[in-house]
């Protein structure tokens, strides 16, 4: 898979970020890094430009709740609703289901095993090679239960 | 299917020639299947090699900034090595290019060499033919010059830029020799250092034995000094005189490799080397005699 992981908005924070694009390579994915401090638009274009298959956004500075969702709104409009988005960082349990409804399949938060991230990433490729929803303008309510 | 593609790409959409991208890399398509006809070599497709940490990616944002100022459409193809044990790939290149993000003018595509030495410059040169097709002028191909097989990567570009950087330390004179023989162009980066000016010397000197040495430039990539200069020299770079069979030799090596790992049964010739005693060499004589 060809996998995006993203910094978005003001949050230098990218400990995380760098450590999933390990954990993903190590499991045998493409992925391709953009650094700190993008715009919602600069990762979509990203995303569009490397073609790749899912997004990986995170963000630890509470501004998910406004950043992810337009990034999901741009993709949908960008025509990319197959992309699957997923995220992680300091993200509330309580403002989880309003990214799941903007289109965002799995929420990861501090604690997560390495190899839960690309038993999340081997479902995705299970349910796109199934035909089944998994992209962020698909629908359908299938989200990753995460483990933290 | 993938004629559409490169008609949508061809009037501008990013989208169609992101995905026709993907088919090259994956070997879907050749040059036959979109109807286009090897392209000729005409300094347009550039190159850019240099050890890790020299600043290639830093000095190709600065050229991207000043051509596409000029007007120009330009393309980057970022080349990082994939793991040999995984096959997963860090691609990291565009984090230094801030125009790759935001300038319409430019599109830059990240490539893993997948384990293709060999395989892979065929798709880089289809890849750079599609984007001079889609009406990029110049098309970058960038690549980590640490191995053989990412020399390999540049040669099939008309013109080749060797990116240098200061306090290297001697034991590089030996590193380069490879490249050093391609090489169209040398460029010693990070012209604010102390020491450049040096660095810089040492390589004319160290060329100066050679017959047709190649131009050595001095820029930052840090402050923009030079960068002009190099963004014009790069338009109007003769290629070396006398590179021709040194980058014939790297074709052949490249064509060579593709043949070799594109034989049905690599996979049980490695494992039969990896778990047995039998030799690479032995099995070189014993199959590939001609």
């Amino acid at each position: 898979m060809r996998i995006v992981i993203a910094k978005p908005g003001l949050d230098g924070h990218d400990r995380g970020a760098k450590v999933v694009a390990r954990a993903l390579r190590d499991a045998g994915h493409e992925v391709i890094y953009t650094g700190l401090r993008r715009t919602p638009e600069q990762i979509v274009r990203t995303v569009l430009d490397e073609d790749a298959h899912m997004l990986g956004i995170s963000s630890l500075s509470g501004a998910h709740a406004f950043l992810f969702p337009r990034i999901c709104q741009l993709l949908i409009e960008a025509g990319c609703n197959d992309v699957t988005v997923f995220g992680g960082g300091i993200i509330p349990l309580a403002e989880r289901e309003i990214l799941f409804e903007s289109g965002m399949r799995a929420i990861f938060g501090p604690g997560t095993k390495m190899h839960e991230m690309s038993d999340f990433v081997d479902a995705v490729v299970d349910r796109v090679s199934t035909n089944q929803p998994v992209g962020v303008g698909e629908g359908g309510d299938w989200v990753w239960s995460s483990g933290a | 299917m993938s004629s559409t593609l490169f008609e949508q790409a061809i009037s501008g959409n990013r989208r169609s020639l992101a995905k026709l991208l993907t088919a090259v890399e994956n070997g879907e398509v050749s040059h036959e299947s979109l109807g286009l006809s090897p392209r000729e070599v005409d300094g347009s497709v550039i190159g850019v090699t240099g050890a890790p940490g020299v600043g290639k990616s830093c000095l190709i944002d600065r050229l991207l900034t000043t051509w596409t100022s000029n007007g120009l459409k330009i393309a980057v193809i970022a080349v990082d090595p994939s793991s040999p044990l995984t096959g997963g790939a860090l691609l990291g290149d565009r984090v230094r290019m801030e125009s790759a993000d935001n300038n319409p003018n430019v599109f830059v595509r990240s490539f893993a060499t997948r384990n293709q030495p060999g395989g892979m410059p065929n798709a880089v040169v289809l890849a750079a033919d599609v984007m001079r097709h889609c009406d990029y002028d110049i098309v970058l191909i960038e690549t980590v010059g640490a191995g053989q097989s990412e020399i390999r990567v540049v040669s099939v570009a008309d013109r080749i830029v060797l990116v240098e950087a200061p306090l290297r330390g001697d034991e590089v004179q030996a590193e380069k020799a490879g490249v050093i023989e391609l090489a169209d162009l040398i460029v010693v980066n990070k012209s604010d250092l102390e020491g450049s000016d040096r660095t810089a010397a040492n390589i004319i000197s160290a060329l100066d034995v050679t017959s047709n040495p190649p131009p050595v430039l001095l820029a930052s990539a840090k402050t923009a000094e030079g960068i002009e200069d190099l963004a014009d020299q790069l338009r109007t770079l003769p290629a070396k005189p006398g590179a021709e069979l040194a980058r014939a030799r790297e074709r052949l090596l490249t064509a060579w490799d593709s043949a070799l790992l594109s034989r049905e049964d690599i996979n049980e010739v490695l494992d039969s080397l990896a778990s047995s005693d039998n030799s690479a060499q032995e099995w070189v004589e014993k199959n590939l005699r001609w």
